[in-house]
């Protein structure tokens, strides 16, 4: 799960790692009266979204006046801003978040994320601060120093000391370096984090270390422990059809094109994406139905699919082992049933009483197409979306 | 032989008198497999299916000698519940268990390593379909019926792409010596590169299929693995082809954050480690076939 810039803020201040003072707002009157209540002579408008790469594109305006604040805040409010990292749809502005300007001195970066290969937390900076990571380990991988934490014990002083003194950092910053950078270490850890990213990091020409931007990302497996985190869930940050299929227990990613899938497990669910992909189409999602392929679960997955207007045939692909091939196919007649479904829709099924099933779908009357192997699904799958005009 | 389990391997079910654990025990049971007992915290002494139930691991092993072990325990306490496996002296554990933090994880992987790596549990899994000797022991939740019992070794992340290739094999007439299911989840138990070793040391295995997918190191491991140390010949799809990067595909785990980890990606290290590519899951039996016909004429 993700959250926004200045919820990740204020859970890393609790750590005490140092962020600029700022404020939210939903409106220009609230952007400008959050710069009043800060004070100063300059301060920065910054579009909350949950992408990064704003600035390039227009989500982040440096202000110095009352008028530019409620331009800045009036340009991107209720816009979809589209970054390098939104997609071309962009994300919706709701919130703003008003802080105080900074006079930087040098920029870094630095992160914390799962390292897989070493199954531990690795702690990645560099003197490259501003650039993303990508672009760091192209232009100058030699930058990047990494500390890996001994879950045992937890991140100790000298580990971020290595780190800021490998930085280049003064002597007399390197406290505030070791403070902030342990600060992080702790709420990923605490909060199950699997992503801090700080970029840039900078030194203040007053000397001051500031957490300039701020991203998080964390575990959904240990959200059930960290009711907090859940309550930062912003669902207009989301695809719309990605929220409607995960608040129903179902594991779904929209993707662009026409056919809709269904599918059995994860690993079963990407094979058939690739599947479709290899005989000339285009999936429409990724979905997993997840743990017994029961006829209300089958119901609900036809739902989530069929809410993208841009599906023109559907693939149901159930390898089944204790859900039955008998069942799921009672559950695929009934949802088409139900749902009035005018769309082919082609249905492979395996595993355990496969005739059972295929009979059940054969004589069902529907307009139901049975492919025998995984080939064959996606092949009928595709000819069949190409057949269908596209929806008025 | 085949690795891991086999019909003589005493096993015990943690988590053995939940809804889950009940149904897929008695499975286990009907298809052949030597369960001796389980483990329900608060209900040792009583019986279950026929068989005992112990409060603890350890009581269990001391009791009946128990030498591998299957978690249906749920997510919070499934971590724990490894650790009391390892702690016990039980030598193969497969959790099934989907939805546990990775952060336990982390904590369950620099557990083990305080053990020997002589006496250390090998632990397949979590957010697996477990592991199966086919005609001998299955040690998780798969429909038996499907596996044909051969001389091919399979590794995979995913349950149901496993379904899948294991009935490619048998239509092909093609059989599988043991499946090993290493889950789904970013931080897991063992590795390809883990299974590809007891494999090449397994002699009723010819040929090993690894069923890969994206995120993570870990074919990338395999593949130098494969070109450095094994004489078996080594078959393998990657799923996710079409997985778009940055997004989350089902698995904790199938998420590509860096270089080396999409499908393509993964494919190209293979084939340079000389492994032989499945092009599409519906390849999967085909490709394992022309490279066992090939050993034979090579015989």
């Amino acid at each position: 799960m993700d959250i926004h810039e200045y919820q990740a803020k204020e859970l890393l201040s609790k750590f005490g790692v140092p962020i600029p003072r700022g404020g939210l707002a939903y409106s220009p009157e609230q952007a400008t009266y959050r710069a009043n209540e800060i004070g100063g002579t300059t301060w920065v408008v910054k579009a909350q979204i949950h992408a990064g790469a704003r600035g390039k594109a227009g989500g982040v305006k440096i202000c110095r006046s009352d008028e530019e604040i409620w331009e800045a805040a009036d340009s991107m409010l209720g816009k979809k801003l589209v970054t390098t990292q939104t997609g071309p749809q962009g994300k919706l502005v709701s919130r703003l978040y008003v802080e105080e300007g900074t006079n930087i001195d040098k920029e870094f970066y630095l992160s914390l994320t799962m390292d897989r290969g070493k199954e531990r937390i690795a702690v990645v900076a560099s003197a490259a601060g501003g650039m993303d990571i990508e672009e760091i380990s192209a232009s100058d991988p030699d930058s990047i120093l990494t500390v890996v934490v001994d879950p045992a014990v937890g991140m100790q002083g000298f580990q971020a000391r290595e780190i800021a003194f490998g930085l280049g950092i003064e002597p007399e910053l390197v406290n505030k370096f070791e403070r902030t950078i342990l600060g992080c270490y702790r709420a990923f850890r605490d909060l199950d984090a699997t992503m801090v990213e700080i970029n840039p990091l900078v030194i203040t020409k007053e000397g001051a270390v500031v957490a300039l931007d701020a991203k998080m990302s964390f575990d959904d497996n240990a959200l059930f422990r960290r009711p907090q985190i859940s309550e930062l869930r912003d669902k207009s940050q989301e695809d719309s059809r990605e929220t409607y299929a995960s608040d129903r227990g179902l594991s779904y990613v929209g993707l662009e094109g026409d056919i809709g899938c269904i599918v059995n497990g994860a690993g079963l669910a990407m094979a058939t994406l690739d599947m479709i992909k290899v005989a000339g189409g285009e999936p429409a999602n990724f979905l997993d139905i997840g743990g017994g392929a029961s006829p209300e679960r089958v119901q609900k997955s036809f739902r989530a699919v069929l809410r993208d207007g841009n599906v023109k045939a559907v693939l149901v692909n159930v390898f089944a082992g204790i859900n039955r091939c008998d069942w799921v196919a009672k559950g695929v007649v009934l949802a088409i049933e139900e749902l009035e479904i005018k769309i082919p829709v082609v249905v492979r099924l395996a595993g355990t009483n496969v005739e059972e099933g295929r009979k059940i779908i054969s004589e069902s009357g529907l307009n139901l197409l049975t492919a025998e192997s995984l080939r064959d699904a996606a092949e009928k799958a595709v000819s069949a979306a190409k057949q269908t005009p596209a929806a008025a | 032989m085949a690795i891991f389990i086999n019909e003589h391997t005493k096993i015990l079910i943690q988590g053995f008198t939940g809804r889950i654990g009940t149904f897929h025990a008695q499975e286990m049971i009907d298809y052949g497999t030597n369960v001796v007992g389980g483990v329900t915290p608060g209900k040792g002494g009583t019986e279950h299916l026929g068989r005992p139930v112990f409060n603890t691991v350890k009581g269990a092993v001391a009791e009946t000698g128990a030498e591998a072990s299957i978690v249906f325990v749920p997510p919070p306490f499934a971590a724990d519940a490894i650790m009391e496996a390892a702690d016990a002296g039980i030598k193969f554990c497969t959790c099934i268990t989907d939805g546990i933090p990775a952060q336990d994880m982390i904590r369950v992987k620099r557990y083990m390593r305080r053990y020997k790596k002589e006496n250390r549990m090998r632990l397949a899994g979590p957010n697996c379909a477990g592991t199966i000797s086919p005609g001998r022991a299955m040690l998780g939740i798969m429909p038996g019926h499907i596996y044909a019992q051969g001389r091919i070794g399979v590794i995979g992340r995913s349950g149901t792409l496993g379904y899948e290739a294991a009935e490619q094999l048998k239509a092909l007439g093609l059989g599988i010596s043991t499946s090993v299911g290493i889950g789904g989840d970013p931080i897991n138990g063992a590795s390809f590169k883990d299974i590809l070793e007891e494999f090449e040391k397994d002699p009723e295995t010819d040929v090993v299929l690894m069923i890969g997918e994206i995120g993570g190191p870990q074919e990338a491991e395999a593949a130098a693995y494969a070109r450095d140390h094994m004489k078996k010949p080594v078959v393998a799809y990657i799923a996710g082809l079409s997985a778009p990067k940055g997004r989350r595909m089902g698995h904790a785990g199938a998420i590509v954050t860096s270089y080396g980890e999409a499908a393509a990606e993964k494919v190209e290290i293979l084939k340079a480690a000389g492994v032989t590519i499945a092009p599409t899951p519906s390849d999967m039996g085909s490709t394992v076939a022309e490279v066992v016909s090939k050993l034979k004429s090579a015989a």
